[in-house]
Order: structure tokens, then sequence, then C-alpha cells
């Protein structure tokens, strides 16, 4: 009787977020998993069970090359993120006096102040060809003229990595903070210099925090349409930018399903890949 | 009267005047930006009693998906691009209007565009807007003269300096008249022509861009040359930067227009048509070709009688039977067609 009262109040708790799950993800990847399989035949949708669009994803170059570039931006902004936000995170644990730790912390998450759409805009006008780094390029003779920056992969990534330095900052700090001094302590007694410390000990332990935020910040790259869209000025294009071409002008919802099951599919893999190392409940 | 009847007919008063505020008669239109200027909407709310719930959208496909999925009346009043009114009718969306009660006789006769607003016959639509997607330039930064011919315009000498304007029809327009074909017939043989001008114009183009990224670009001095721009663009930064200006090439350019029609099922047909007939007035067209999102010519030519003398300056009042001359409607391809245009717009972009 205890046993099924139990059980009960389990299920009561448990329901909130499972129905929640249900009826915001389950139900919508089933739906979208459905559409994936129909197709449009000139401008009218088919329902049915057909492969299609999938079959077009191999066939068209312009596709493959989006889910390319899409991998590339995103490795390369989750790789440089983490080797700027270490440092970061490092500094502000174990370098800044307790007292204004707080304070750094704050001064190191301001940015996510701003909106995310007019931040960007704000790095278009940072990068343009009359922007503040080609004037002071300019200005310290460095260059004669001034260089493209904005328009470009490079400004992409630039706009993703000053989102995701403060992401991934927090994350692994959060795993630093945790750490005892007795560790760092003990390798030096045992002889490890400050280099073998860090590789032999520090490093391992804080993997958990560094994979945690490196696997959030190749979800939320790749998926993202926002940045790429306004810093990467259509040059190459990424899979949600492809995703809205076929919302925006035709309406072909079943294409459109099957880029964004991909993307899905990627995701699944980037997390079985880091499965090991994730733990959520150390950020 | 003692107290508490003092209070209850207050509040019955109150009830009252909150029912009728809360019964005042809603319009729902969707539109695009240039609706959205209180400037235009307000006069038609203040002259009817009612209020009109706008709500933008980009792209023919996403506001068809919409209509789709809303319940009908819903929606009352619906803007679409010029060339896609039979894509509304075929799905049932639009619904007839009266033709005698528009004032289409007073349009300029290029923009009335009959067989576009009507299938069967039967008129779904009225033009209220058109354009022109072609050449806009800062003058301070380039060559005038090479701007009033396609082959120098997008040329090796503008390299890094040019961008794109995002959208495949307009531009994949220009790159045809520019290859001799006339957007009207352009069909899949002339795809290989019309790619080969896109590749030369994207291997020296900086950005390809959309409207606020465009007019973002040129206005700072990113590019100086927008390929696919026009008085749209460069017309509301006329006074701050009159040095930014747009011109028709000599081969011509592509002409744009939007259409305002009912929604099929609406409840509210008469007010919904009252609507359309104050955008197609005088008043209506000149408040619209100056929205504050962006300018265009508007499609009934007695709004001349109510724009100002550096209204019409701006928007070329007095060229426009040249221009009109010169330019093409926008390519209106078939479902086939359009499919292969845009895998062709996409290839090019990811070179």
């Amino acid at each position: 009787m205890t046993r099924m009262r139990d059980r009960i109040t389990g299920w009561g708790f448990v329901a909130p977020a499972l129905l929640w799950t249900i009826a915001f993800f389950v139900v919508p990847f089933v739906v979208m998993g459905a559409m994936s399989l129909a197709t449009m035949k000139g401008r009218t949708l088919i329902w049915g069970f057909s492969f299609e669009n999938y079959a077009e994803l191999a066939e068209k170059a312009y596709l493959w090359r989006a889910i390319l570039v899409s991998l590339e931006i995103t490795l390369t902004v989750t790789v440089v993120s983490v080797l700027l936000a270490y440092p970061l995170a490092w500094i502000i644990a174990f370098r800044v006096p307790e007292r204004w730790r707080r304070l750094a912390l704050l001064l190191s998450i301001l940015p996510f102040w701003t909106s995310y759409v007019v931040r960007s805009y704000a790095w278009l006008l940072v990068l343009a060809r009359e922007g503040v780094v080609n004037k002071a390029l300019i200005g310290l003779g460095l260059i004669s003229e001034p260089v493209t920056l904005a328009n470009t992969r490079f400004a992409t990534v630039t706009g993703f990595v000053h989102f995701f330095v403060m992401l991934l900052t927090l994350t692994i700090y959060a795993n630093l903070i945790q750490l005892s001094p007795n560790y760092r302590r003990a390798a030096m007694d045992l002889g490890a210099n400050a280099l073998q410390t860090f590789r032999h000990v520090i490093l391992p332990l804080t993997l958990p925090g560094i994979v945690t935020g490196a696997f959030l910040t190749f979800v939320l790259c790749i998926g993202d349409y926002v940045t790429p869209q306004i810093l990467g000025g259509n040059t190459e294009l990424t899979v949600p930018q492809v995703i809205m071409v076929q919302l925006g002008r035709r309406a072909d919802f079943p294409l459109a399903s099957a880029l964004a099951i991909v993307l899905m599919g990627i995701v699944t893999l980037a997390y079985l890949a880091s499965a090991r190392w994730l733990r959520l409940d150390r950020i | 009267m003692n107290r508490l009847q003092k209070i209850l007919h207050s509040t019955t008063i109150l009830t009252a005047a909150a029912g009728a505020a809360s019964a005042q008669e809603e319009l729902n239109a969707l539109v695009w930006c240039d609706h959205t200027d209180p400037a235009l909407i307000e006069p038609f709310e203040a002259a009817h009693g009612v209020k009109v719930n706008l709500r933008e959208y980009e792209g023919t496909g996403a506001a068809l998906a919409l209509l789709e999925q809303s319940r009908p009346g819903d929606w009352d009043v619906l803007v679409i691009d010029g060339i896609d009114v039979f894509r509304a009718v075929e799905a049932g969306i639009l619904a007839p209007l009266p033709t005698d009660q528009l004032p289409t006789g007073d349009f300029f006769p290029e923009v009335v565009m009959a067989d576009n607003n009507s299938v069967d016959g039967v008129t779904y639509a009225v033009t209220e807007k058109f354009g022109y997607n072609t050449i806009s330039y800062n003058s301070s930064k380039v060559d005038p003269v090479d701007m009033e011919s396609l082959s120098t315009a997008w040329s090796e000498k503008y390299d890094g300096r040019i961008s794109i304007y995002d959208y495949y029809l307009p531009v994949m327009g220009m790159a045809a008249i520019a290859k001799g074909i006339k957007t009207a017939e352009i069909g899949s043989d002339d795809l290989a022509a019309i790619g080969s001008e896109l590749s030369t114009m994207r291997s020296h183009a900086a950005s390809v861009a959309g409207v606020v990224a465009a007019q973002t670009a040129l206005a700072t001095g990113e590019v100086d040359i927008v390929v696919g721009g026009g008085e749209w663009l460069t017309a509301v930064l006329a006074e701050e930067q009159p040095e930014l200006t747009w011109t028709i090439p000599k081969e011509g350019a592509v002409r744009w227009a939007q259409s305002i029609g009912v929604v099929a099922g609406t409840e509210k047909p008469d007010l919904a048509l009252e609507f359309v007939k104050y955008i197609a007035s005088p008043e209506g067209q000149a408040r619209l070709a100056t929205s504050s999102c962006f300018w265009g010519m508007p499609a009934n030519a007695k709004a001349g009688e109510v724009l100002s003398d550096d209204q019409k300056a701006i928007l070329r009042w007095d060229q426009q039977p040249d221009y009109l001359a010169l330019t093409q409607l926008y390519p209106a391809p078939d479902a086939d067609l359009d499919i292969e245009m845009q895998d062709l717009w996409l290839e090019t972009l990811q070179q």
C-alpha cells in the first residue's frame, strides 16, 4: 500500500515535466519526422512515406555544403571559445581575490544583457570597412587599405565566440571552483611542476565542465540562424539559413523538416561523442 | 440615491463602457512592414472607429502557410507580392473584389496588372504600390556612368564593393535582362545563361543582404553598390545621405509590385473592402508610398495630388513614364521552374 502511494506520489512529481516534454518535444518531433517523409508536388503537400527529401540532401551540392559549413563553423567556434574561456575562468576562480570574484563574473557575462540581434549588428559595425577595427589598424600603420572583415566567416565566428565565451566561462568556472586546492598541493608535494599539475590533475578533473560547456556551445551554435545571417553576409549558407529559405518562399515544410532532422542527428552524434564526460550536475 | 445605489450606477456605467470598448470592431491584416506605419493606419481607424491589427510577414510561402493553418475569419486583409496573387487564389485564400468600387481607372496603366490580380476573369486583388529592383549606389564613391549599364555595374572594377539583394526572383530577373532574356519568358533552358551572369555578379560581391543589411551596408560604406536595390532602399535615407541614389540602366531593370485583397471567409467583408478602398485612395496611397519602413511608387496616379513636391522628387515622379517603359515585371515562375530557380540561386550563394 505504501509502495503504491510512493509510486503515485513519484509519478505526481514527474508528471508536469513529463507532460511538458511530451507536449513540447516528443509531439513536435514526431510531427516533424512525419513531415520530413511527406513530399511537395508543385505547391501541394502530399503526406506519405517517402525518403525523397533525404535523397535530395545527398543529390544537391548546396545542401551538403550547408551541412559542412555548419560543422566547420561550429567546431571552430567551440574550440576557440574553450581556449579563450578556460584561462578567463581560471583567472576568476584562482587569481581574482574572493571579494572581487562576484563582480568579475558579473562583468564577464555583462554582454548577455544586451539583445542578441543588437549585439550581432554592433559587431557588423565594428568589423565594417569603415569600422573601429579597420580604423585602428590603419591608424597604427599596420594596413593601408581597409580589409574585409564583415560579411565573412571570420565575422560569424567572432560574433559566436563573443557569446559563447561567456557561457563557457560560467560552466568552466563552476567546475573549477569546486576543486579542492588540496589536489594541487598534493601534486606539488609529489614533485609535479605547475604544467604537470595542470595536465595530469586539474585538466582531467575539469573536463566535465569543459565538455558540458562545449556541448552546449555546439548545440546552440549549429542551430543558430541570426548570427550567420547578420554577420556572414550570406557569402555561404548554414543549415538553419537553408531551412529558412525552404520555408520563406516555397513553404517546403517536408524538405525543411528533413534538414531539421539531419541537424538533430548531428547533435545526437555530438552528444554520444561527449556523453562520457557530460556532467550537468557540475554546472 | 444612497451610497450603494451610486456605486452600483457607477459600476454599471463603467462596465458598459468597458463592454463597448471591447466590442470595438477589429480588422486583422497580414501585411508587409510598410503598412505598419501609424501615419497610414490611424486615419482609417479614426474614420471607421475600428482597430486594425497588423501582422508582418516575409515570404509568400510563410504567409500562405499561416493562412492555411488559420480558421476562416481569423484574417480579413492580405497584402501579397503581385506575382503571387494566383497562388493565394489557388489556395482559396482570397475573395473576389468588386471592380466597380476600385479606382483602377486612376492607376498608372502599366501597374493595373489585371492578368496578375485576376483568375478566370475574376479580380481578387488590386495593385497598391510598385517600384524597381535595379542599381542603388553611392554617387560619391562610384562613377555614375558605370551604373548606367548592367555590364559595368557589377564588373571587376567594383570587386568587393557590391552587395546583392537577397531575393532570387528580382536578381535573377536582372541577370536575365543583362543576357537579353525577357523576365516573362524565362524558362529552364535560360537558367544556364542566367547562372553564369549570377556567378559573375556573385564573384564580385562582398555580401548578399536582406533589406536592412543592404541598407546598412550602403549607408555605412561597407559597399558602394546594391544590385537589386532601388528607391525602396535609398529613399528613406535621402535627407541624411543624398549621395545614396539609384538608377535604371539602359538595358532595363525589374519592376516589383505588391497587391492587396480581402481574405476569403472574413466575417467583416464590408470593413475589409473599405480598408482596401482606403489603401487604394489617393490619400492612402500617398501615405503608403512614403511609409517609414520603405518608400515606393503609389499605383494610383492621383496620389500625386497629395504628395509634396519634395516627396515626388525623391520618388522620381516625373521620370515614371520612362522607367515604366524600360522595366519588366518580376519573373513569375510556375512551381517547377521556381524550384529550379531557387536551387540555382542557392548553388550560386554557396560557390
